[in-house]
């Protein structure tokens, strides 16, 4: 029991960051019609803005390190610290979920300049022309990161209040036996925010219901006299933004580097077309799903069953789905559908 | 036609035969000694330098320790060229390093990265041996890279001194003429290990192991399970992680539940410092399992993934080749040149590389060439001291370096940035020594 609620919400926050890149590419492919392969390097953005916050809080102060008497040595002592003690270090502590504040206008700024700049150029081109330049965007954005940051991923830490672990078991009437990091729990339950408010955000708003209206016949919509590539563009913004609060809020579980986000953009391609291409409800599902499958795909009696099934269970479900259902599990009838 | 042999013609022509024969053998009667000096890859002689390749992980999980080991190299040429403080050089013995260059010749290098990557690293390596025609290569921090590195030397008849490479295989089974490693490997730090472990956990463990899926993890979690099940411990499972997974919840959730109270972490470099940090968020060293409390062991320790790990490394037990703080003179100056280059004291990938470079270069002074076979059977059955781990042996048999190893804890109240190992013992090579001919494996030819 204890061993399948811990793969259940090791699942979870995995499938946490799954659905928060898919949930920003299915947005993007469900208003602009656009295939962003740029999306796993907006994710990396954001866990620079959370490193970037780090580095900033931390400019430190050379003095000499007193515990080595061998041979001078210096330490860097932060700034924030020599000036308020304590409370200069706690600021330092919360750099993480401080790093939001940053996140957001940063990516939103990102985003906006992306889809006028270069993206809005290519919504007539065919899928082919818009990956290759969505990829091409993410190999810059990696490389000007790595030539900023270098290419060794960077320890972010979690705020200490939140480094341990939760003794779930002893909530739920378990015991001691299960105990999960608090910080995965964070991620999870940030993750669920994030989800339910742009859910929220498309579902009760005007805005959010002329976007859907626009999701499904563009035309229409823009005949009522609706700027709707004004929506869509403020959509995309929104999409990037969600990446780089994931990114942003995962540095804590990943140290991150500037190719961390190739790693997340093809496993999050599959959760998108397992969902459903363009179903923002698919994507959260089968993010979740996808995550919690690969969660117990590890599991030792799993896999001494089935040697390796951890390595693709993602990659067979995806598979099976394309046969069996190629518009995925919450997609339109007759997308990717012949 | 006559047959008489005094005939003239005759001994016209065996005198002008004669001459031509000692014409023609007189070059090789003269210069034997140096036959082979125009007969081998990349010879220098006729070069004012000597050009050696750095080989070192830039980039990929182990680049911390490529980094460090790049930084010793340097040091280590300034020193061969008679500048900087001389740094091992002045303890170094029996040394015919004379401070300019090797054998009169001035060092020069060149750079690759291996990006932790065995076809990387074999074909940056090509490059330098055919490109930039280097003598020499050397660094490394992955066995995988050792053994695909050690290999095309062989094949290319360049020396390659191997950097951090820890896996058996290295100089056992993958064994070769034109390799060398003064590191230590996973079958001593299981001889190491294991007595301690056993006097500081008890003789009534379970263990689970995680393992980088590659020869050296491979190596490694075969030593330890070998060395620990002999004590009466129980392995539960030995599961195996790709390298460079980053996040290892998914294996550390499995060995939460297992049965087991003691985890193995055979992982390095950043690999381990992920898979430490995590397993300590996961509550593993808060639990107690069977009655006792769950341990977490490191087998192979560098102070670089300590200072990755910070607070989760603190009490976790492991080997190590080297620290800079053992208290002896090659090690004090090694630390305190380093010190004053970089500013903050080297990691055991940097010694073992300055210390191969030096190696390296001493056996071409003792050899008097850079003839390969040469300086190869300088450097074998090299008996040396003065190189920061005490007396040390390079053995013919297997090109191992024999000498004392390192059992090590991650401090536990460490007051600055750099004492965050305590050496815990200094373990005899008596009771780490092993018959070169152990894991079997052929050196191969002297000429490549």
């Amino acid at each position: 029991m204890d061993a399948i609620l811990l793969q259940l919400l090791n699942g979870l926050d995995k499938g946490g960051a799954y659905a928060l890149i898919a949930l920003g590419l299915t947005l993007i492919f469900g208003t602009l019609g656009v295939v962003n392969f740029a999306h796993g390097a907006l994710f990396m953005l954001g866990a620079f803005c959370a490193v970037t916050t780090h580095k900033l809080l931390t400019i430190s102060k050379s003095v000499k390190d007193t515990s080595i008497t061998l041979f001078d040595v210096h330490k860097d002592v932060p700034y924030l610290q020599i000036w308020w003690g304590d409370t200069g270090a706690r600021i330092i502590d919360y750099a993480v979920p401080l790093s939001l504040l940053l996140a957001i206008p940063m990516m939103l700024l990102v985003g906006v300049a992306l889809e006028r700049g270069l993206i809005r150029h290519f919504y007539r081109r065919t899928h082919a022309d818009q990956i290759l330049v969505t990829f091409g965007l993410a190999i810059v954005l990696q490389e000007v990161v790595k030539a900023y940051f270098g290419a060794n991923p960077l320890p972010t830490p979690a705020p200490e209040i939140v480094s341990g672990s939760a003794n779930i078991g002893a909530w739920i009437g378990l015991g001691d036996a299960l105990s999960y990091p608090w910080w995965r729990l964070v991620y999870f339950l940030f993750s669920v925010a994030v989800i339910g408010m742009v859910l929220a955000f498309l579902r009760f708003t005007t805005f959010g219901m002329v976007v859907r209206a626009g999701m499904r016949d563009r035309e229409t919509v823009g005949l009522f006299g609706i700027d709707i590539e004004r929506r869509f563009t403020i959509v995309f913004g929104i999409a990037v933004v969600v990446a780089g609060l994931a990114g942003a809020m995962y540095t804590p579980v990943l140290p991150p580097d500037y190719h961390m986000g190739m790693e997340f953009l093809v496993l999050s391609f599959v959760v998108v077309v397992v969902g459903g291409m363009g179903s923002v409800g698919g994507a959260v599902l089968a993010g979740f799903l996808l995550g919690i499958l690969q969660s117990f795909a590890s599991m030792n009696e799993v896999k001494d069953l089935l040697p390796g099934i951890d390595q693709i269970i993602i990659y067979l479900v995806a598979i099976v789905i394309l046969l069996v259902r190629p518009r995925g599990l919450m997609g339109r009838t007759g997308v990717m559908e012949t | 036609m006559s047959d008489n042999i005094n005939d003239p013609s005759r001994r016209r022509a065996l005198k002008v035969g004669a001459a031509l024969g000692m014409g023609l053998a007189a070059p090789s009667l003269i210069y034997t000694r140096n036959a082979w000096a125009a007969n081998f890859r990349n010879d220098p002689a006729k070069a004012k330098t000597v050009m050696l390749g750095f080989n070192v992980p830039q980039t990929g999980p182990y680049a911390d320790e490529g980094l460090d080991e790049l930084r010793a190299f340097k040091l280590v040429v300034k020193h061969l060229n008679g500048e900087g403080d001389g740094g091992m050089m002045k303890t170094f013995k029996p040394s015919k390093l004379k401070g300019n260059g090797i054998l009169g010749k001035k060092v020069t290098y060149v750079t690759g990265d291996t990006q932790t990557k065995a076809d990387a690293a074999r074909a940056s390596a090509k490059r330098m041996i055919e490109k930039d025609g280097v003598i020499m290569f050397s660094g490394c921090s992955s066995s995988a890279v050792a053994v695909a590195s050690q290999s095309l030397a062989q094949e290319m008849g360049v020396i390659y001194m191997v950097g951090l490479s820890h896996s058996n295989d290295t100089t056992m089974k993958d064994r070769r003429r034109y390799g060398f490693r003064h590191f230590f490997n996973a079958y001593m730090s299981g001889q190491a290990l294991a007595p301690i472990l056993a006097a500081e956990f008890g003789k009534d463990r379970r263990a689970y192991h995680l393992t980088a899926d590659y020869t050296w993890g491979w190596t490694q979690e075969e030593s330890l399970k070998n060395a620990t099940e002999k004590l009466g411990w129980k392995t539960v499972a030995a599961v195996r992680t790709p390298l460079g997974a980053g996040d290892f919840s998914q294996y550390i959730t499995p060995a939460v539940n297992s049965g087991a109270d003691v985890l193995f972490l055979n992982h390095y470099g950043k690999d381990m410092v992920n898979s430490l940090t995590q397993a300590v968020q996961f509550g593993l060293r808060d639990k107690m399992v069977n009655g006792k409390r769950f341990e977490i062991v490191v087998p192979l320790y560098s102070e670089l993934m300590v200072q990755g790990a910070g607070a989760a490394a603190k009490g976790i037990l492991g080997t190590a080749n080297w620290h800079w703080n053992l208290p002896n003179e090659g090690t004090k100056a090694f630390t305190q040149s380093f010190v004053k280059e970089y500013g903050f004291p080297p990691s055991q990938a940097a010694q073992t590389c300055y210390a191969q470079a030096l190696l390296y270069a001493n056996a071409c002074e003792i050899a008097g060439t850079f003839h390969p076979p040469e300086v190869i059977k300088a450097l074998e059955g090299y008996s040396f001291d003065g190189l920061g781990n005490g007396p040390t042996e390079y053995r013919a048999g297997d090109h191992q370096c024999m000498k004392d190893c390192l059992v090590v804890r991650g401090a536990l109240h460490p007051t600055g940035k750099y004492d965050l190992l305590e050496v815990v013992k200094v373990v005899p090579r008596s009771q780490i020594e092993y018959p070169a001919s152990m894991g079997g494996g052929e050196l191969g030819p002297y000429g490549a």
